[in-house]
């Protein structure tokens, strides 16, 4: 940023040589002007504008979400944020997103504790373990795997994962539901912690990159400097390179919460609906904001879809202040 | 191979060697395995793997399935192993070896998925993928026909053109705003950025649902495929600006400079020097912004409608496209429907594949052929 900066201004410098040869001299540094011309000051209007779309539409979207929101928000009051039940287009209107935002929390919560680890391991496996030649490729897939759309793997999840994974959550639960009340189920599968764990692997390819962008910067010469002094390859990760990329691991994790968040499909798919607050998470049934609005979508009268709308804008301010935090984590850890 | 092992290891004092073997010393390699190593850890495995078996079929009162199975030999092999390295080099190295197997196990974990997936979708679509499939409609498929009768040209034509028309969106106002940032950086820049990077996570269905009541509703248009279009465009626009000001920054200041000390204005050193040596990243962004689009479901279930016939005018009525189509088959209850919602998904990570080796293609040629000679070092 500071390079770019100093060469715009060489190229300011530059160009105020060549336009002010009559100024008179004088005592002391020449002042430099350098006056736009018509052009160039219509070119940097559009790109102005350009810029000034991108911050509007964000704008806009808050505005509008919360214009269309504002019957529900009205109807519903403070309740709308403890209300577990979803019926706003009955006679006694009752609807409220406690339900929905438990459950975007549990799965959220599912597939931080799957991806922090796993992506912390590949980004050090592929930064420090692999073989030179394959880190290019290993690097390659891990964009492929960000590219796959989550509709792909939300199938792969339904059809692969969840009946694959269900005899073993059938044998915990026997085994342990007696003792842990969280651990007790009527029937797995379509439970919120399998939608969870197929986020999970959303949220990886994102996490795993940022994380190794930020670990490969690690000063080379402080890991030198600890394998000099004897220690082992992992003592030099966990000394030098962790250290160094700790607010990278968690700026790179809080945009994959932000994925993990607006989540959709995957929660379509495999959750079995109930709008309900239960703490038996591997038990069948749960709803997500995300997937709420799309089941709802299409049964929604008036005021159901304000209340889709209200629904939609609390995810948005959630993600949104989520996402904001982790770009300012991750630029300060860039520039450190 | 062995051999080389073999040599790589001749400085370590063995006892059948002769003593002058030592005299011209050959490189060192601290990092490379050694057939002990191996041996070590395949040692740790075995007895593990037999711990396991001793553990769950004979002495537990209950049996496991096979992956269960394979989890407890896994947990099992951990302090097998740690116990073995720590008897024969010290608790410091038997940190570091368990530590290698926990990192190289997570990192396979994290990264077979994409090979699951990626065969599975191709075994299942396969089945159901011919010619007719590309350009056969819905329209006249019952619950009762094959699942290899019908397609989703539909779709496709969807796709495509909604696709197309983000794209025309999406591309200048992205490359507009990276240019804002990357070249002028006023006093809007660090706001948009900061947007910018937001937005890239923002929920595709709020995108959905804000173009639904704007578009859809407010001005009375009606479910259309531009309404998905300019959905997919607010996905696509963070990615396009953020890919392309990275690209705009890498090229270098002393080109600005010399077009501008040679009497250009700034949008003529900007249209005629930075955005041509940049047009190679600048490709990759535009492709990178495709693919991130070309599969969201969200959006444009609420936006274009879905459908089973063939539309091609984007600006009014319900359009269809894949990731619509294959979400709507994969809910139904008839098997056949399954199959074909299968034959969709192959086609989308087709598409997806195809975009991304694309984006390679055109990012390796990089700005100005700059990177051929950088390719050595950096990366």
């Amino acid at each position: 940023m500071e390079a770019k900066d100093s060469e715009g201004q060489t190229g300011l410098a530059a160009l105020g040589l060549g336009e002010a040869p009559e100024e008179t001299p004088e005592e002391g540094p020449r002042r430099i002007e350098a006056r736009l011309s018509p052009s160039d000051r219509l070119y940097r209007v559009v790109a102005s504008g350009g810029a000034g779309i991108t911050l509007l539409i964000i704008v806009l979207i808050g505005i509008f979400l919360f214009l269309e929101a504002l019957p529900a928000f009205q109807t519903a009051g403070f309740g709308f944020f403890t209300t577990q039940r979803w019926d706003p287009d009955a006679a006694t209107p009752e609807f409220g997103v406690a339900a929905m935002m438990f459950g975007t929390a549990v799965t959220a919560v599912v597939a931080m504790l799957v991806t922090v680890p796993l992506a912390i391991a590949t980004a050090v496996f592929i930064n420090e373990y692999a073989p030179r030649a394959a880190r290019a490729a290993l690097t390659s897939l891990v964009d492929l795997m960000a590219a796959i759309p989550s509709l792909i793997f939300a199938l792969w999840g339904l059809f692969f994962l969840v009946p694959w994974l269900q005899p073993i959550e059938g044998w915990l639960v026997e085994q342990l539901g007696g003792t842990l009340p969280f651990m007790r189920a009527i029937a797995t599968g379509s439970s919120l912690f399998n939608a969870g764990l197929v986020v999970a692997l959303m949220c990886i390819p994102i996490t795993t990159s940022i994380i190794r962008e930020v670990l490969s910067q690690a000063p080379r010469h402080e890991c030198e400097g600890a394998l000099a002094l004897g220690g082992t390859r992992w003592g030099m990760i966990t000394t030098v390179i962790l250290p160094f990329g700790r607010t990278g691991i968690i700026g790179g994790a809080m945009l994959g919460l932000g994925r993990a968040l607006g989540e959709t499909i995957a929660a379509t798919l495999i959750l079995n609906i109930r709008f309900e607050i239960k703490p038996q998470i591997l038990e069948t049934g749960g709803i997500t904001v995300a997937s709420g609005i799309a089941v709802e979508f299409f049964d929604a009268q008036k005021l159901g879809l304000s209340a889709l709308m209200a629904a939609g804008l609390s995810l948005f301010v959630v993600t949104i202040v989520i996402n904001l935090l982790a770009a300012v984590v991750v630029e300060r850890a860039k520039a450190a | 191979m062995a051999t080389t092992r073999a040599l790589d290891a001749k400085p370590a004092p063995k006892p059948d060697q002769p003593a002058d073997a030592a005299r011209q010393v050959p490189r060192r390699r601290p990092r490379a395995w050694r057939w002990a190593d191996i041996g070590e850890f395949a040692g740790s495995a075995a007895s593990a793997l037999l711990l396991t078996w001793l553990i769950f079929d004979r002495l537990l009162p209950f049996r496991i399935q096979g992956v269960a199975f394979v989890v407890g030999w896994y947990v099992l092999t951990l302090p097998v192993y740690w116990l073995v390295v720590r008897d024969g080099h010290g608790p410091v190295a038997a940190k570091d070896r368990l530590a290698t197997v926990l990192i190289a196990s997570g990192a396979a974990l994290a990264l077979s998925p994409i090979f699951l997936v990626v065969g599975y979708v191709t075994v299942r679509g396969l089945a159901v993928v011919d010619f007719g499939f590309l350009t056969e409609t819905m329209e006249l498929t019952g619950p009762l026909s094959e699942a290899t009768d019908g397609g989703l040209l539909h779709s496709l034509v969807g796709t495509l053109e909604q696709l197309g028309i983000a794209t025309l969106i999406a591309v200048p106002l992205g490359v507009l705003t990276a240019v804002y940032l990357s070249e002028i950086a006023g006093p809007l820049a660090r706001p948009t950025r900061l947007v910018a990077d937001a937005m890239t996570a923002l929920p595709s269905i709020v995108a959905g649902l804000f173009i639904y009541s704007l578009v859809v509703i407010r001005t009375g248009w009606g479910f259309s495929g531009f309404a998905g279009s300019l959905a997919l465009t607010i996905l696509m626009l963070p990615t396009v600006t953020i890919a392309a000001e990275q690209v705009l920054r890498v090229v270098p200041g002393s080109l600005r400079e010399a077009a501008l000390a040679l009497g250009s204005p700034y949008w003529r050193s900007v249209l005629l020097v930075v955005l041509p040596t940049a047009r190679a990243g600048l490709a990759t962004a535009v492709i990178l912004g495709m693919a991130r689009v070309v599969g969201e479901t969200a959006p444009v279930l609420l936006t274009v409608g879905g459908t089973n016939i063939l539309n091609t005018n984007p600006f009014s009525d319900y359009q269809d496209n894949i990731p619509l189509f294959v979400f709507n088959q994969i809910r139904s209850s008839k098997q056949t429907f399954v199959d074909r919602a299968w034959g969709g998904a192959l086609l989308l990570l087709i598409l997806v594949l195809v975009l991304f080796v694309l984006a390679r293609l055109a990012g390796g040629a990089g700005p100005g052929g700059r990177s051929r000679r950088r390719k050595g070092t950096a990366k």
